[in-house]
Formats: C-alpha cells, structure tokens, sequence
C-alpha cells in the first residue's frame, strides 16, 4: 500500500458504527470505548455520523433478510481504502442465530472482514486491542 | 398529497437494537412539522421464538439472554417466572434475593446509559459523559458478581448460577451509597434546569387515555399516570418483601418520563439495600434446587424490566424443549406510542420524544433525510441530533438574556 | 378478596366453553372463535383490563390464539384460549378496531403463522423483508 495512503489510514482513524441487528450490546461497548474510562478519543478515534468520513466500519450483529443488502449498501459507500472489523460472535460467525430462518449468510461473505474481535460481548479492551493489532498488521504490509 | 405541496420524508433508522424489534421511523414533515409516523419494523428481527423451540429449557435462558444487551436480566428473569409457573417451582429466599438484586442493578445501568443518551440528544454531552462515568463502577461490579460485564447469564430455572458471598455484601452496598450522590447530581442537572425544562415540558405529550388505549407499560405508562408496576402488582422474587414505592407522574410529556426514571434509580437503591439486608440472613450456598424434568402444561410469566413489563409464554408438551414460546418485549407496545407522540412537535424535538422511549442511539444516529422528489440525502443522522441541540442553545440563548 | 376471575366467570355467562384456574394468579377460558370480539370488549373496556399480547400456536388440529389479559389491580393474568380449526387457511375477527394496542400482534401472526384477521385496518408485513415468499410462514411446525 501507497505510503501516504496508509499513513492516512491508520492515523485518527474515524469510525463508523453499522448494527447489523445485533443485541445491542456490542453497541453500547462500543460506545463505553469513547467515555470518560477508556477514551479512546485521545487517540484521535472519532465516532462518525456518516459513512462517507468513515476509516474503518465495525459491523455488529448477525445479517438478517433486512439488513444484509443494506450492509452491503453502506460498505460500498464507504472510501476506499477503508477496513471493516467485525464486532462481537454474531458478527464473526452467527453465533446462536446462525440457525434462524431470518438468517442470510455469514458477514464476511457478504462484504470482506479485515478484523475479527469475538466475545459476547467483547470487553472495551478487547476492542482496542483488535484495533491496534490491525494496524500493526496493516503497517507490515 | 396536493395539500402537503412540500411533504418531506425523513426516515429515522432503520436501527433499534434494544429488542428483537429494531425500527425504521419515517417521519412525514411538512416544513418544522411532523405530520405522520410511519414504524417499521424487522430490521432486527433474529426469529428467537423459533430458535427457543429447538434448545433445551436450560439453553433456552441463555437464548433469551441474546434478546437485548441493555436489560439481558429481563428476558432470563421473565423466562424463569414462566416455567417455574409451569412447573410450579418456589424457590427459596436467597435466590429470590440474589435475582431481585441482579433485576435491580440492570435497572440502575440501564436508566443511567439513557439518561446520559437523552442528554445527548438535547446537546448536553457533558451529562452523556458523566452518566457514563458513573455507570463503570456498576459494570464493575456486575463483572465481580457474575464475572460479566453484560449478559450476566445468572439465571437458571430453579435457582441462580452464582452465589454472592456475604463477604462481599459491604462492596455492594458501598456501591449504592456511592451511586447516591451521583444520581443526585443528575437530579439537579436536569430537573432544576431552566432550558432542559423548556426543552422537555410538554413536548410527545401522551395522555392516560392514549396510553390505556396503545397498551402502554413501564415508566411510559406510569409518566402518563397509570399506576402499574409488575413487581408490586403481581410479586415475584424479592419485591414482595422489602421497602420500595411505585413512581408515578401525570402529565405524559418527556419531561415526565425523565423525572420516573431518576427517581426510580434511588427506589432500586432502596430494593437493593432491603434485599442484601435478606441475603445476610439467610445460609451461603443455597442456591439451586437442581431441577431435572419440566412436566407438560403451559406458564406465564412477567418481569418489571427498566422499560416495562416484559411477558413470557412457554408451553412444554413433556419433552426437554419447549413446544412454543411466546416473548413480548416492552418496546414492542411502547414504541407504537411515538405515532402519536412525534406528530404533537416538530422535527427537532422528533429526536428527544424518540428517544424517551428509551430506544436507542443507533435509531437517531442512523437517521438520513430524503428528499421526496429527488430522493437525494440532504441530512444525516448527525444533523437530526444537531437540529436538536441547536434549538437548546437557541433556547438557553434566550433564557439567559431574561435572567440579564 | 373476590376474585376477578369469579367476576369475569359471571359476565361470560356461558360463552365459557372450559375454565382451568391453573393458581391464584394465572386464569385460562376456553372460548368460541365467533365471540372472541364481544368477549374482549367486555374484558377491555369493561373490566378496564390491560392487553398484554396474545401468542398464536400451530397445532396439529389447527391453531390456537391466546389473548392474555392483564388486571393491573389484583396482578392476574386472564387468557382467552380460541381454536380455530382450520389448517390450510385460518381466519378470525380482528380486535384491532377495538383498540389500537392489538394493531402490531395481529400483523406479526398474520405472518408468522398464516392467520387471517377480518377487519384489521392495516395489515402488512411487520418483521419479515417484503420479498419474504408468500405462503412460507416461519413458525408453523413441520414446513421449512
């Protein structure tokens, strides 16, 4: 990768939060990452309104019938280069739901993953700690 | 449509992951005012009715567990009522004790994460922050009781997973005397604030009537002056033997809604202190009645989550797996409120009067307005909230010049 | 204390086909699908109860609504349980026009489970996507 491209990436990165219809409770972790115990703002992550400002995605939740062409929709919007991670089990791989009826297919098929962070819910600092090893693993080339 | 000549749609969504009904608002203004709500729903719609019936009675409250992360104790808690019902199961003190205590906590963290959402809304970030700083040391101690942060998966039919230790029981109440002063803050925040008043009063107004009529339950319920409350009304677990009162306000507006949910955090305070006061007393260890079989029939049971009553129906036919199972989540009457609720102001109190319902932040932060002719974006989900927190400044604006 | 479901015994009259007192708070009737609007006007409006939800179950003679009742004063649950025996195409009165607290559960039953409700202002899908196939309804038992 072109190295004013990557240095853009992985500086202050913005955020964009896409539920996928999670449990929400991804969601609020995700939130926890920006207030005042783990602030992650010092680092110059922001959370964004809109997509099209948008570094990195992170996908919540299982692809229902609903949403799946939706997400797919919003991650073509999206900048390039840009990077998705997938927050949480039912977005790496379905989790409980994976057997419902109003199940798709799993997410990285609909759209391509670049992080994967498991846990129901994963920690705040397991969050982090999935950011930090993509862009260590994005500057390795 | 010839009379609305400049009809504008603004959809709001299509995210609510509070339960498993997610909503996609399309709101129909007509300059500043809103004309119709439209509610769509599905977006979130993971099809655990039908995932129940394929998983054991013990899988089953670890399935409803994953219904929503903000109140993930209300689904278990209602669940168990259901096949204890079912089974005609008591159980005994301590555990009753120790579910009232986990019930109560879920309580206060999810009224504090609205709280600090709704502060959001309006344009005070500051009490979004502070809120949330108050609500770690309660995420704490859920994880020293259960050993997590969310999804405390306590709960089992006929008894709890883990046993809180009477030696932690000062930590606890520590806890609660620390979150006094805190909450008392926040009372002062938003209730003595001349422009969160002026913001809130009046504003998705739902009167005694509309709610009886929309089926309304939880602190929407008893804003609007219903006096219900599942834990007094129909007691279970620990409500019926300790101290508390139930909240109620009469004029329905959003106001209202934020001033039952503040002091229903310090009658949580009071459940909680009452019940480790029980839990003291009563032996360590005691804490499953190891249930094997669950015999055919059919059970109903309910909880007073933090946005209302949720209700379980669960019908065995003698198996290890329940034949139906019918979940109603709170939201699901609630949210139906906000077609009445939203047309009664104008766009920028939409994001407020949604939000009281305590939805949440996905839905308005999500939010895109459409042009209807051109079907082009024009706003984003950031500029419904700044709408919002603009009209604060303007209004503190102009009260600060009266008070000059 | 009197019983409300004594009281709500009496106002059925006879259009009680079964009643089973499952405990003190939990109280199911066996009624007639023909009389399911009159039987909840007389439990909404006239007892003041609230309307909980209602839970539509696929049997294997047909299915079966119940409409849960809830009196807020006393705590107790009232279930009205109807049987629609029909398999293929079942139908019944909506209790919408009643009040608008039912509108939400009847679409989701209708589809989920394929049942038809007669004189419901609005009804569209709730939950499932607008190309979900017609005629696959997710919780009917035995059909994938």
């Amino acid at each position: 990768m072109n190295k004013l491209i990557l240095k853009a990436l992985t500086k202050s990165i913005n955020v964009y939060h896409a539920a996928c219809s999670p449990c929400n409770n991804c969601d609020i972790e995700i939130l926890d990452c920006l207030t005042p115990r783990y602030d992650l703002e010092r680092f110059g992550m922001t959370l964004v309104g809109s997509i099209r400002h948008a570094d990195a995605m992170l996908v919540t939740g299982v692809p229902n019938m609903k949403t799946a062409k939706r997400i797919k929709l919003v991650y073509e919007q999206m900048p390039k280069p840009a990077v998705v991670i997938a927050i949480g089990s039912c977005a790496c791989g379905g989790n409980l739901f994976r057997n419902s009826y109003n199940f798709v297919k799993p997410l990285d098929e609909i759209i391509p993953v670049n992080a994967y962070v498991t846990g129901c819910p994963p920690k705040p600092e397991a969050m982090i700690m999935g950011v930090v090893k993509l862009i260590k693993a994005l500057k390795a080339g | 449509m010839t009379e609305h000549k400049k009809q504008t749609i603004i959809p709001i969504g299509p995210y609510h992951p509070l339960q498993e009904e997610p909503e996609f608002f399309k709101l129909y203004v007509e300059g500043e005012k809103v004309h119709k709500l439209d509610i769509e729903l599905g977006y979130n719609h993971r099809g655990i009715e039908k995932i129940s019936e394929s998983k054991h009675f013990d899988q089953v409250a670890f399935a409803v567990e994953r219904i929503c992360g903000i109140c993930s104790t209300s689904h278990p808690f209602a669940y168990v009522n259901a096949v204890e019902d079912l089974a005609g199961i008591g159980v005994n003190d301590r555990i009753k004790y120790i579910r009232s205590i986990i019930g109560e906590m879920e309580r206060l963290h999810s009224h504090l994460l609205w709280l600090g959402l709704a502060g959001h809304f309006i344009g005070y970030n500051t009490v979004w922050m502070w809120v949330w700083k108050y609500r770690e040391p309660l995420l704490d101690l859920f994880e020293f009781i259960t050993g997590n942060r969310q999804h405390y998966a306590m709960f089992k039919i006929g008894g709890v997973r883990l046993d809180i230790a009477n030696n932690d029981i000062p930590r606890i109440r520590k806890m609660c005397d620390d979150l006094i002063p805190a909450i008392d803050l926040f009372r002062g925040a938003v209730m003595d604030d001349p422009v969160i008043q002026s913001r809130a009063k009046g504003i998705g107004t739902l009167t005694k009537k509309e709610a009886i009529d929309y089926c309304a339950v939880g602190p929407i319920a008893r804003a609007s002056g219903i006096d219900i409350d599942i834990r007094r009304d129909n007691p279970y677990a620990a409500y019926g033997m300790v101290e508390w009162k139930v909240i109620t306000r009469h004029s329905g507006d959003v106001f209202d809604k934020i001033v039952v949910r503040i002091l229903e955090m310090y009658e949580s305070i009071k459940i909680i202190k009452g019940c480790l006061k029980g839990l003291e007393k009563e032996p360590e260890g005691n804490i499953d009645l190891k249930i094997k079989n669950i015999p055919a029939g059919e059970g109903i049971g309910r909880h007073e989550a933090p946005r209302g009553e949720v209700f379980h129906y669960v019908r065995s036919d003698g198996s290890n797996r329940p034949v139906r199972h019918k979940i109603r989540a709170p939201s699901f009457m609630n949210v139906a409120t906000n077609q009445i609720t939203t047309t009664r102001g104008t766009v920028s109190d939409a994001a407020i009067t949604l939000g009281a319902v305590d939805p949440c932040y996905c839905c308005t932060e999500r939010c895109v307005v459409i042009d209807k002719k051109t079907n082009k974006k024009i706003l984003s989900g950031k500029d419904l909230i700044r709408l919002c927190q603009e009209k604060t400044r303007e209004i503190s604006g102009k009260l600060n010049k009266k008070i000059e | 204390m009197n019983s409300i479901a004594e009281k709500v015994k009496e106002k059925f009259g006879s259009k009680t086909i079964k009643y089973l007192r499952k405990n003190a708070k939990r109280h199911y009737f066996d009624v007639d699908a023909a009389n399911i609007v009159e039987l909840v006007k007389i439990l909404f409006h006239g007892m003041e109860m609230r309307f909980i939800t209602a839970t539509g179950i696929h049997l294997r003679e047909g299915f079966e609504i119940l409409y849960h009742f809830s009196n807020d004063k006393t705590g107790e649950v009232i279930s009205l349980r109807v049987l629609i025996n029909e398999k293929v195409n079942p139908e019944i009165d909506s209790i919408t026009p009643l009040f608008i607290g039912a509108e939400w559960i009847e679409r989701e039953m209708w589809e989920m489970l394929g049942i038809n409700f007669r004189n419901h202002p609005n009804l569209k899908k709730l939950l499932l996507a607008d190309d979900w196939p017609d005629g696959n309804y997710p919780l009917r038992q035995g059909k994938q």
